[in-house]
């Protein structure tokens, strides 16, 4: 597509008519709708993660003492780690978003690449401690030791695998589409336009962080 | 609102043979497997809706037929019937109840009925459609290749456990349908939000809007809960994570309350849109504004709020504690205020109206009728010491078939019947029509009155054999799903054949308020030649420019 030159319509989003469908009347109509469509998406996600969270919150009140006896399985240090790791990632994509928002292409693209670098970290080490896990006969459903791990410690082992499970695969996600919209700035497919898109990429990042920010302390830490 | 009009713009649609509307814009395939257009989407679903109908109640013809005789005949084993059933079950609830009313006429008449080009995200549109395919093909693979046997609700541990069917299989084609019926409602919660037409203020959207506003908001929350734990019944076959089995450390009965936690606002997914149809085609037909406007629209709201109190009274015979018993109790008793609220507004909008018995108003009284005595067992049910008689009895299928089939089902033909013309343009035969309604009443009764009984003498529901004094009533039901069945059949043939040579439609063939009646049948790609401006409430009936109006429909018949 060709670049736009004329800036005539500017609104305060840094995106121009040319990227003005034509259903809607002007662009903060079709700004507004995307944010309201973010938002709403992400309500959906809380309470995608809201039903499991609740199910370990009741479990985890139950049977307090098997639950407390897993988690001192975890390494604490790790889990912290990447919760800087990922703050940090979080701030990158604030950055993006501010980039692609004064239209600085390049600064946007490499911003991305730092947020996609700083996730894949993260997942990194979690993929460490998963394999960590599994030496330790923890994971079940693949050698499970019970003669270790008495009782309802299986429990817990479940919720966590289930929740970091599901909490890993949003970052992927979130990973390839940043890729994607790396490449679409690149190729200037938006030309400098595409500040809505990297902003709504960026509300999905920060939502799936904040979902790890509650997942540390709730799997690591309140059994200490 | 300026319309000037952006032919220099490459994403306009082309300007379309005008009498044929957005049907006329294009002929090819393509234009309507790429197509944008809510309006063809919406079609795309009614095609696709209806072939899963079909798909589901051929299943439950054969359900019908083994409950004929109190031996197992037409079935060979308990295992097949059991599958049966729950391909009923599932296509009825997951591929036709759940997304029919706001896949097909939600997406049609949405972005017309407050003035709007289009939803707010048209290719998110799309894809909802191509999402909810794939789940209806993948689910229909799995059913039949093998099928599940658990019944629609998947209860555990006997899905993750001891079942040894595609269980797998049919779940994740839940899973995936889910995602369409979210995006979809997204869809609608934005356009209602960001798209209406200058003066469409919140209190002047049709009865019809705040509907699919309701059920969105319960779409929005309820589905991801479903979607996590059918998730998790996977998982846990897969597996072994215990998280439902008792015998990994798990506990079933937190299934029951994720699943029924989403399962009992799904039956509001499935009521609601129906509401906001018979609320349009009863103002409609008896020419009268709908009568409190406000509560209506307050009572849609305050369903989808307590309908996710409410989902304990489908577990009153587990091991749940009597004192959550008694309080699920009191908040069921509560949801029947305002759906009491809705009958009784209907009925107040008939009284004195001069009401005309087109074939869309003989359904909106058919439901009327059916789903005031679905709702009023279900009151029965939610009083403890009825339900534990009755529990998992015939009387419960009679309760939720009167219900979802009763009321539903008879909005969605009411809705199809009186959207006909617009959606097509063409007319088709009252006589047909009417006779359909009729046909469908009485085979409804037939069918499902006599499970009242059955339930409440005792015959249980999921049993593919019965002792011979429970024979009668289960004859009398079959014939009446014979019955029911060529009631479904006739709009199956007089409605296509209306394209061919039913009356042009005109405008507005029935004289009725509301934008959708003041742009062409079927409306240009772009919904209106002009965008509407908006400068009065939605049934204003009363008003003389109107009733002159309607007077020249009632002589010349067509505006
Ligand atoms: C048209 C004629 C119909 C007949 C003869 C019929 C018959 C039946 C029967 C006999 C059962 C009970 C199976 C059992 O529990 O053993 C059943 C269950 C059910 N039906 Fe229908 N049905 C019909 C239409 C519908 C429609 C149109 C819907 C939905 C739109 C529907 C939804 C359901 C559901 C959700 C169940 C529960 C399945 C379960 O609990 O596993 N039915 N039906
Ligand atoms: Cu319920």
């Amino acid at each position: 597509m060709s670049s736009a030159t004329a800036h005539a319509h500017d609104n305060t989003y840094g995106q121009d008519d040319t990227y003005l469908y034509h259903h809607f009347d002007d662009l903060n109509q079709q700004h507004e709708s995307s944010s309201l469509g973010m938002w709403a998406f992400l309500a959906t996600e809380v309470l995608f993660f809201g039903g499991v969270l609740g199910a370990f919150a009741i479990f985890q009140t139950m049977y307090a003492p098997a639950m407390r006896l897993a988690s001192h399985h975890l390494d604490v240090m790790l889990g912290a780690v990447n919760t800087g790791v990922l703050l940090v990632s979080s701030l990158a994509m604030a950055l993006a978003v501010r980039a692609a928002q004064l239209r600085r292409d390049r600064e946007t693209i490499w911003l991305l690449i730092a947020t996609i670098v700083l996730g894949s970290a993260f997942l990194g080490v979690k993929a460490y401690e998963w394999i960590h896990d599994y030496h330790l006969g923890l994971v079940p459903g693949l050698g499970f030791r019970l003669d270790l791990y008495p009782g309802r410690q299986i429990l817990f082992w479940s919720f966590y695998f289930t929740l970091t499970g599901i909490h890993a695969l949003h970052m992927i996600i979130g990973i390839v589409i940043m890729a994607i919209m790396a490449v679409l700035v690149w190729r200037r497919w938006f030309s400098g336009g595409g500040a809505t898109q990297v902003e709504m990429l960026g509300l999905y990042w920060h939502f799936v962080d904040i979902v790890w920010v509650f997942l540390y302390p709730i799997l690591y830490l309140i059994n200490r | 609102m300026s319309t000037e009009s952006r032919a220099d713009d490459p994403r306009s649609i082309e300007a379309s043979d005008s009498t044929r509307g957005y049907l006329g814009a294009d002929y090819s395939i393509k234009s309507w497997l790429l197509t944008t257009d809510h309006k063809r989407i919406a079609l795309l679903y009614l095609a696709s809706i209806t072939v899963f109908f079909i798909f589901g109640g051929a299943a439950a013809s054969l359900v019908r037929m083994e409950l004929m005789t109190p031996r197992g005949d037409v079935f060979n084993t308990p295992d097949d019937y059991n599958r049966a059933f729950t391909i009923h079950g599932v296509f009825m609830i997951f591929f036709f109840l759940i997304p029919s009313i706001p896949a097909v006429f939600g997406n049609f008449l949405l972005p017309i009925m407050i003035g709007a080009r289009d939803l707010a995200f048209p290719r998110l549109n799309l894809l909802s459609w191509y999402v909810y395919m794939a789940g209806g093909l993948f689910t229909m693979y799995a059913l039949v290749s093998g099928g599940v046997d658990t019944g629609w609700t998947f209860y555990t541990p006997y899905s993750t456990m001891f079942s040894n069917t595609q269980v797998i299989a049919a779940a994740m084609g839940i899973f995936i349908v889910g995602f369409s019926s979210i995006l979809t409602a997204l869809n609608f919660i934005v356009t209602i939000h960001t798209m209406r037409a200058p003066g469409m203020t919140w209190l002047r959207l049709p009865l019809f809007v705040w509907a699919h506003y309701a059920t969105s908001i319960i779409i929005v929350l309820g589905t991801p809960v479903l979607a996590i734990t059918i998730l998790l019944v996977a998982v846990e076959r897969l597996f072994q994570v215990g998280i439902f089995d008792p015998a990994y450390g798990g506990d079933p009965l937190l299934f029951q309350h994720l699943f029924w936690f989403y399962s009992h606002p799904a039956v509001y997914i499935m009521i609601l849109p129906g509401f906001g149809v018979i609320s349009e085609i009863v103002t409609a037909f008896a020419r009268k504004k709908i009568f409190g406007y406000t509560f209506m629209a307050g009572a849609l709201l305050a369903i989808a709020v307590l309908g996710f109190l409410v989902w304990g009274h489908h577990m009153f015979v587990s091991s749940q504690s009597m004192y959550a018993g008694m309080i699920f109790s009191v908040l069921s008793f509560l949801v029947a205020v305002p759906s009491g609220i809705k009958v009784f507004n209907w009925t107040a909008t008939l009284y004195k109206g001069s009401v005309s018995f087109k074939t869309p108003m003989l359904y909106a009284l058919g439901f009327i009728g059916l789903f005031t005595i679905g709702g009023l067992t279900g009151l029965f049910l939610a009083t403890m010491a009825v339900d534990v008689h009755v529990h998992d009895t015939y009387f419960i299928v009679a309760h939720f078939h009167y219900v979802m089939v009763g009321g539903m089902l008879m909005a969605y033909m009411g809705g199809l019947h009186f959207w006909w013309p617009k959606i097509t343009g063409r007319l088709y035969s009252e006589f047909w029509g009417a006779l359909s309604a009729l046909t469908i009443f009485i085979g409804f009764n037939l069918t499902f009155f006599p499970q009242f009984i059955l339930g409440y003498v005792g015959m249980p529901r999921r049993y593919y054999e019965y002792p011979q004094e429970y024979q009668v009533l289960n004859v009398m039901s079959t014939a009446g799903a014979s019955i029911l069945a060529v009631g479904y059949l006739m709009p199956l043939i007089y409605l296509p054949l209306s394209l061919v040579i039913g009356k042009v439609a005109g405008k507005n063939p029935w004289g009725a308020y509301g934008l959708e009646w003041q742009t062409s049948s079927p409306p240009s790609p772009h919904n209106f030649e002009e965008s509407p401006i908006v400068t009065g409430g939605p049934y204003d009936y009363e008003l003389q420019e109107f009733a002159d109006m309607h007077r020249a429909v009632q002589e010349h018949g067509i505006v």
